[in-house]
């Protein structure tokens, strides 16, 4: 359970961030940082990536 | 202390940087990246109409293509072009643009520094009083009277200080644009923009030129999607042998808010401006003309407050207001276009391109003469429902 981060993919564009609804996602100089406290495995960063880099592990 | 504290110098802090160091005041504008304008999320067009509006010229050196109009094309092929007063512009260069922006804000007498993280916001009685960051990896705390978030989407200085402004992935577009070199454009003063809900479901595809053989290719689509962005615009352009044949200068992505306007955005000591307001067009998703627009009246809004000595939320409330107003108004009108175009099939697309004059287009995007898309709505059974809100 959690978001799997693709450092390759990601664009550093924070459109995840935004549209996270429990600001669970950060955007950081060294990449997104997901807290796991706060993820709810909701996908919704999944779908909402542009190249794909967000997969939340079943 | 300072006056203002400006996080993110894209347009929108960087104009109220200006305005408020003319004003007088003692400002610092700070920059998460290292290199201020780079790497963009943006397609790079801005309408002459909306520098005239904001009387702010760009000097030539920002600018990378003259642009006379629009083609739009159909699913089914039918173009339609678009050249009025609106649809004149340019594409800019980010890089030079926002750099301009923020030089002449240094030179009216802000303080612009790049590669400063701001991690905190320093909180007495529970109101906004200053800033705890990085540069270079060296601490440091800064207070503030007032506090103005221009962070962009992810804004994280927003929700830190205590407004809700998580993007509804339901009215936030996915985009992902390749700059793209060596291609060939039909017309390189046009804009090229491509419906189809094959190509782009709920989105576009643009093609900005920037040059005879240079432009921005990019997508955007609903936020909520099983298919990444990038993978409709890799077969839209592998579908293209004029663009197939490009190379790739620069790959960019972004989340744009098409929805979801702010009501509130102030707090005591505190604003949010531009792409962390969701101030951004949500017809053709630009944003920074509303960046600056809302820099603007966020640097008169302030100055005025700090002169008196109030800056509560009451005293800031003035910027929400004349926001509205100005801006907040027609971009509500827009999104009801917004909303009835997500809900066209390719057929409803071909229609209309068969009954609407490249003028009611241009009209449309600006929030302006809805009655006579509203009129072709009737005659789509399940669009109908949105006549209403359109006449």
């Amino acid at each position: 359970m959690a978001v799997n981060w693709n450092r390759a993919k990601c664009m550093r564009c924070g459109g995840c961030v935004g549209v996270c609804p429990k600001s669970a996602l950060e955007l950081e100089e060294s990449g997104v940082l997901v807290d796991n406290k706060l993820c709810i495995d909701c996908s919704i960063c999944e779908k909402f990536c542009p190249v794909g880099a967000l997969k939340v592990k079943k | 202390m300072r006056d203002v504290i400006i996080v993110g110098a894209g347009p929108g802090g960087a104009t109220a940087a200006r305005i408020l160091a003319k004003n007088g005041f003692d400002v610092a504008l700070y920059e998460k990246r290292q290199e201020i304008g780079a790497p963009k999320r943006c397609a790079e067009g801005v309408g002459l109409q909306d520098f005239k509006t904001l009387g702010v010229m760009p000097p030539q050196n920002c600018i990378r293509q003259e642009i006379n109009g629009a083609v739009v094309y159909a699913p089914n092929g039918k173009s339609l072009t678009i050249s009025d007063k609106n649809s004149t512009g340019y594409i800019l260069e980010r890089k030079m643009f926002d750099k301009w922006l923020c030089e002449e804000a240094v030179r009216a007498g802000a303080k612009v520094q790049a590669k400063t993280n701001i991690t905190g916001v320093l909180k007495e009685n529970g109101k906004i009083c200053g800033v705890k960051g990085t540069f270079l990896d060296e601490p440091f705390e800064e207070r503030c009277k007032v506090l103005i978030a221009a962070d962009g989407i992810e804004t994280k200085i927003a929700r830190m200080a205590g407004l809700n402004t998580t993007c509804n992935p339901l009215v936030t577009d996915s985009g992902v644009q390749f700059e793209m070199s060596g291609i060939e454009i039909s017309d390189p003063k046009k804009l090229h923009i491509f419906l189809g809900n094959k190509i782009a479901p709920r989105g576009y595809v643009w093609v900005f030129p920037k040059g005879k053989d240079v432009a921005n290719v990019g997508i955007g689509i609903l936020g909520r999607s099983d298919i990444p962005a990038v993978n409709y615009l890799r077969n839209f352009i592998n579908s293209q042998p004029g663009l197939k044949k490009g190379s790739i200068l620069e790959v960019n992505a972004g989340g744009i808010p098409v929805g979801g306007l702010l009501k509130k955005m102030t707090l005591d000591n505190f604003l949010v401006v531009g792409d962390a307001a969701h101030q951004v067009s949500p017809i053709h998703g630009g944003g920074i003309f509303e960046a600056q627009y809302a820099g603007r009246i966020a640097g008169e809004v302030v100055s005025d407050a700090l002169k008196r000595g109030d800056t509560s939320e009451k005293a800031l409330e003035p910027y929400s207001a004349r926001w509205w107003k100005d801006r907040g108004e027609a971009l509500q009108k827009v999104e009801k276009l917004r909303e009835v175009v997500e809900k066209m099939s390719d057929n409803d697309f071909n229609f209309f391109a068969d009954n609407l004059t490249p003028e009611n287009i241009g009209d449309l995007c600006c929030g302006k003469n809805m009655k006579v898309l509203g009129k072709l709505v009737i005659k789509r059974p399940h669009l109908m429902r949105f006549a209403g809100a359109l006449i």
